[in-house]
């Protein structure tokens, strides 16, 4: 009875640990919407700003969004998978790789604003690419590859020896049990890192601060080399700057709420993909 | 009777790091015959059948002395691929391992990387190869399912099937009943029976009783030697060691 008591006791304990974070997320889903619905309307997702940005909807600065994060994963996502297999399926094992696993998993806790600095330094600069999609898109590129090869990697890691083995039996080379079998295996472990990744490069300010983002551009991008309104930034930008703050603000939690529903939305996708490769193979 | 020598293990030994897994091994396999390897845990035998279709290449820091034949063909020579041996000795593993696609692609999936690309006889040779293993029947209305939804036994018969559909000449058996329930043990042994007609086949067992029921030839191993081999019958019935004796009456396992 006591230990019965007790176990229940620590099952609530853990349960209420779970309700504080559901509430947590509850809590900036509402106030997000409370202060930032007022705004939304079709007009708001489908015009250019007006008014020194006090009026006006926030498309372009959406479609800026959605550039630089397709950008950023077609420039990581066959980077960092063809990373993940040569480190888990070619490379021969030993203390090398081991050191360029410690690298990748140090580059995830590089602070974004240093991305932005070096993405200044480097795409910006260096290989004169300006403030534009291009530097925006690789600078997040690069923040997003630990996370898509250590996915990727665990992904690879997680498929069975044996069905390599079989492949191997039937005379198939390492390439293609690899492309044939174990890729297609891995997918839905791979998709995860890139739903991971996705949301986390949709929402990052100091990468693009310095390398894509502008206060404002006229009308939509016209090139990979054009500055960006993007979401994130647009954000900080309204509640920073500008001469109308009280309008601004509005405006500002109607981004926040386009931008939750922009990741939860592409998400959401990655996740509906996901469950049909299972199904497929399962 | 006169039997051709399919293939050949000369004075192999083998080794896993330091460690010797085999110690100067000699072996004929004959064609369209089935051999068995029996013998306790750990004796090699299964590492053993591995070097036939050179699987154990796969494993880092494992060293082979001695020579395999396949036909006349040494098959760790300096200009020989391990993807030409492999496809012509087959190999069917302990654990059912089909891929995770449909029946119909888990057959096909032999032909296509080895090149073919004719639709027709793709298709043909995925009948003929899931009737050759005893399955067709059970499968002929869902080749898009998945071969995951199979069970142990019928999934167990499938990478049979996809074995023969590469056209392979030799059939390594590395414990393939070891996971499965009697019925589909005795489909499977039922099927060895069958298939020595046109390959030859070798297959490492735990179950004694399954080696005297499916093969011709026994090899018995013991701490990574072959104590003794020979017909069957003759290793069952009257055997020359008795360390062999000890071991198929029951002694040790």
């Amino acid at each position: 009875m006591r230990k019965e008591f007790s176990q229940n006791l620590g099952f609530f304990g853990l349960f209420l640990c779970m309700a504080a974070t559901i509430l947590t997320l509850g809590a900036i889903v509402y106030f997000i919407a409370a202060r930032g619905l007022g705004v939304l309307s079709w007009g708001f997702l489908t015009q250019a700003p007006r008014s020194a940005m006090t009026a006006g909807g926030i498309a372009p600065v959406i479609v800026g969004t959605l550039y630089i994060t397709l950008g950023a994963i077609i420039f990581a996502l066959p980077l960092g998978l063809a990373c993940a297999i040569y480190l888990c399926e070619y490379s021969p094992k030993g203390i090398v790789v081991n050191i360029l696993r410690i690298s990748i998993n140090n580059l995830a806790g590089v602070p974004s604003v240093v991305f932005g600095l070096f993405g200044l330094a480097v795409f910006v600069k260096f290989f004169g690419f300006g403030v534009s999609i291009l530097s925006g898109s690789l600078t997040l590129g690069i923040l997003a590859l630990p996370m898509i090869i250590s996915s990727a990697q665990e992904a690879l890691i997680a498929v069975p020896q044996s069905i390599r083995e079989a492949s191997l039996s039937l005379g198939a080379s390492k390439w293609e049990t690899i492309k044939n079998i174990v890729l297609p295996t891995a997918l839905p472990g791979i998709l995860t890192g890139v739903i991971l990744s996705i949301g986390r490069v949709a929402g990052e300010t100091a990468p693009i601060l310095f390398t894509a983002a502008a206060f404002y551009t006229r009308g939509y991008p016209k090139s990979i080399f054009s500055e960006v309104m993007a979401l994130p930034y647009h954000i900080y930008a309204l509640m920073t700057e500008g001469a109308h703050p009280d309008k601004q603000r509005a405006i500002a939690y109607g981004c926040s709420l386009v931008l939750l529903f922009l990741v939860l939305f592409i998400s959401g996708f990655a996740i509906f993909l996901r469950q049909r490769q299972r199904s497929l193979h399962g | 009777m006169d039997n051709q020598v399919k293939m050949r293990a000369q004075n192999v030994d083998f080794f896993y790091g330091k460690t010797q897994a085999l110690k100067n091994v000699s072996l004929d396999i004959y064609a369209n015959k089935v051999t068995a390897m029996i013998g306790p845990s750990g004796c090699g035998k299964s590492t053993f059948i591995r070097l036939f279709n050179r699987m154990n290449e796969l494993v880092p820091h494992t060293a082979l002395r001695g020579k395999i034949f396949l036909d006349d063909l040494e098959i760790n020579g300096p200009l020989v691929d391990a993807v030409d041996i492999r496809r012509r000795v087959g190999m069917v593993f302990q654990k059912p391992n089909p891929f995770p696609k449909s029946i119909f692609d888990n057959i096909s999936y032999g032909l296509k990387v080895n090149g073919i690309k004719d639709k027709a006889f793709i298709e043909q040779k995925v009948e003929e190869s899931l009737k050759k293993a005893a399955i067709w029947g059970e499968v002929k209305d869902r080749l898009g399912d998945s071969a995951l939804k199979l069970s142990g036994g019928q999934q167990q018969r499938l990478c049979i099937a996809r074995c023969l559909a590469v056209e392979t000449e030799v059939i390594l058996f590395d414990e393939p009943c070891a996971s499965l329930d009697p019925i589909s043990t005795t489909k499977i042994e039922e099927l060895i029976l069958e298939l020595k007609k046109d390959y030859s086949i070798i297959i490492v067992t735990h179950n004694m009783q399954q080696a005297a029921r499916v093969s011709d030839y026994t090899g018995f191993f013991l701490l990574g030697e072959m104590v003794e081999f020979g017909k069957t019958q003759d290793i069952f019935t009257k055997p020359q060691d008795p360390k062999t004796e000890a071991y198929i009456t029951g002694r040790f396992g």
